[in-house]
């Protein structure tokens, strides 16, 4: 199969979807000819033109505004938000207007947009830069959130997005972009709500999302060199949760470990933990752990940066002790 | 297209729509005084010439984007009581079947997009009803209800430099009651407001909002430009809220003196108004009027009666329509 970055993904399920319904549109900041600082939009706006691939101006909360309107009113407007820690600024528009016109209007209107926008840290770019603030958006009825963890979910992940009728947020690694996988030529859709065993194991399993999945399968590797056989599980997507496939592991391994770059506490880390905690608890052989970011602001030293955010050796030193049933305190 | 107000019919539905929306008003308020209806709501009496000289310039395929203080917009926009009323009391036969309320009712068929309890909320979405209209070719016109409160929101210039940037088919009505809560408007708002609007390439307009006929023949000629492409458009209408900020505002002489309210009422209400004027004119008798209000007020009783007898949404639909199918 042919290998293609993360990042052409991205643009080839925006360019599919664009082809098939002409009522997708996008816009952002330097979205056009600019392609995104991370050039992942580059030639679209030759193909699609600028009616369709839209500059705006640097107006997080007026363009976000304009696409809740848009998909209310007969549009699926893609909504570029050049980082995630811009969420922030547009937290009216999101959280206020588009996640609740469905439930508010008694299901009379829908607001089938997606916003896509990034997070990840160790890029030095010091801490409104490198934020993941997936668990902001993920605590709010009516949004839909997506982690793509490879190329593959990329495209899949945000075809299904642009066809959903709900708002749906999508967070891609900014690290990642250019990653390369394994990408059929041939169209296909992945379901939300459908969690991706990456590997099978016995003794332990690693729910991670993101590129927490290339963590978790590093660490993996080296366990099961150690004898410690690691099941990996990445949900996909957080809104909808794949409660089964995580449950069903759980009760399997009987231990779990939750891995996400957002910060770790009040996060998805332990949101997971929680409902393994409540629904799987006498198969548990050890307490459930969470790695999260540390809950300090992303800094910009190198040498402080990459501490703060969960790394294959604290996987497997966690791991390690979860299966000697030794009483841990979680760093 | 809108129909021309120059009949004799179009001049009697303005003056229906206006005594309709003040008929409803005064109901909610007595349901609210009677602590017959669950939390609270946004008078619009006496602002009743804005959302009729506006809508009644406007189609159903129109789109509107609507306030806090909203109940205006929406009769005026073609919303029936009955359901305005269940919604206003939680039942499940309201327009959101209760799921919304009074700030957030919506009614889609008639182009009403909802509205909005963030004040300011829904700039952005009307501007992008335009976008979307723009980029479909389809020539409806959006229009967008705030009040001189809302001008202190950033997002109204972050939309409005968009609007004009891509000449978009909205109009922004700012209705100026002169009063953001309950804070004199001239302590809230520096400058002029139409001024702001003009710094974009804006073309603003600032009229009597209390004249139903100046403000529906100027909102003609901003649809038919706006349909022609030559959007955006900002009107600041003089207007005047009779009661308080909410229902529960009754005592209000700290911010704005009961003389003044008895001024705003006596000589410059909007439905006496057009009243006279119908009656000079000999479009209608003081009988008819007297006849035609007197079925309104029987409508709005029915309505109410309806509403309290309505039943409460069954409590399988707490967790439905959270995300669209």
């Amino acid at each position: 199969m042919r290998e293609i970055t993360l990042s052409q993904a991205v643009n080839e399920a925006i360019a599919e979807e664009m082809r098939r319904d002409p009522t997708v549109f996008l816009l952002g900041e330097d979205v056009a000819e600019a392609g995104t600082p991370f050039k992942v939009l580059s030639g679209l706006v030759e193909e699609f033109g600028t009616e369709r691939i839209i500059d705006t101006p640097i107006a997080e909360p007026g363009f976000v505004g304009l696409a809740v309107g848009a998909a209310m009113t007969g549009a699926r407007p893609i909504v570029d938000l050049m980082f995630g820690d811009f969420i922030y600024l547009v937290m009216d528009q999101l959280c206020n207007q588009a996640a609740k016109q469905h439930y508010m209007s008694g299901g009379k209107l829908s607001v089938p947009m997606v916003l896509r926008t990034n997070l990840g840290a160790t890029r030095r770019s010091a801490a409104q830069h490198s934020q993941s603030l997936q668990a902001l958006v993920a605590h709010i009825p009516g949004l839909k959130v997506a982690m793509p963890s490879s190329a593959y979910e990329a495209k899949g992940l945000m075809k299904t997005a642009i066809r959903d009728n709900n708002p749906v947020v999508i967070f891609e690694d900014k690290l990642m972009y250019q990653d390369k996988a394994p990408v059929p030529e041939e169209e296909y859709l992945i379901p939300f709500g459908e969690a991706n065993v990456k590997r099978e194991g016995r003794d332990i399993t690693l729910i991670a999302t993101s590129s927490m999945v290339q963590v978790a399968e590093k660490a993996a590797e080296t366990l099961a060199a150690e004898g410690i056989s690691a099941e990996v599980i990445d949900p996909r997507t957080i809104v909808p949760l794949d409660e089964a496939t995580l449950l069903a592991s759980v009760r399997k391994t009987s231990r779990a470990i939750v891995i996400d770059e957002g910060h770790q506490s009040y996060g998805v880390t332990a949101e997971i933990a929680s409902r393994l905690n409540e629904k799987a608890f006498y198969h548990l052989d050890a307490p459930v752990l969470r790695m999260g970011a540390m809950d300090v602001p992303v800094p910009f030293s190198p040498a402080l940066e990459d501490i703060t955010v969960p790394t294959p050796e604290g996987v497997v030193a966690n791991a390690r002790k979860l299966c000697a049933g030794e009483m841990i305190n979680a760093a | 297209m809108a129909k021309g107000k120059t009949n004799t019919e179009d001049y009697l539905r303005m003056y229906r729509q206006m005594v309709r929306i003040r008929t409803f008003e005064d109901n909610a308020n007595q349901l609210y005084l009677s602590a017959k209806m669950p939390g609270l709501t946004h008078m619009y009496s006496g602002e009743e010439a804005v959302a009729v000289g506006i809508c009644e310039a406007l189609t159903d395929n129109d789109r509107i984007t609507s306030t806090h203080r909203g109940h205006g917009h929406c009769v005026a926009k073609g919303a029936e009581f009955k359901e305005m009323f269940c919604e206003l009391l939680g039942k499940e036969e309201g327009y959101c079947r209760g799921k919304g309320g009074s700030m957030h009712i919506a009614d889609q068929s008639h182009g009403n997009l909802g509205a909005n309890a963030i004040v300011g909320g829904s700039m952005g979405i009307a501007t992008g009803s335009a976008l979307r209209a723009k980029l479909q070719g389809a020539d409806d016109v959006t229009v967008c209800f705030f009040g001189d409160g809302a001008t202190a929101q950033g997002l109204l210039y972050e939309v409005m430099n968009m609007a004009a940037l891509w000449n978009l088919p909205v109009i922004y009505a700012c209705e100026n009651n002169g009063y953001s809560e309950y804070t004199k408007t001239e302590e809230i708002a520096a400058g002029s407001i139409t001024a702001r609007a003009e710094a974009f390439g804006i073309e603003a307009f600032r009229i009597d909002g209390q004249d139903v006929l100046a403000v529906n023949e100027l909102t003609q000629k901003l649809v038919a430009r706006c349909r022609n492409g030559e959007g955006p458009f900002f009107i600041e209408l003089e207007t005047y809220r009779y009661h308080g900020h909410h229902v529960g505002d009754i005592n209000r002489e700290y911010y704005r003196s009961k003389e003044e309210e008895k001024d705003w009422k006596q000589n410059r209400d909007p439905i006496v108004r057009f009243r006279s004027w119908l009656v000079d004119q000999g479009i209608a008798s003081e009988e008819e009027i007297e006849a035609m209000n007197a079925e309104i007020e029987k409508d709005a009783t029915e309505a109410v009666a309806y509403a309290e007898a309505a039943k409460y949404p069954d409590a399988a639909e707490v967790d439905m329509h959270v995300y669209a199918d």
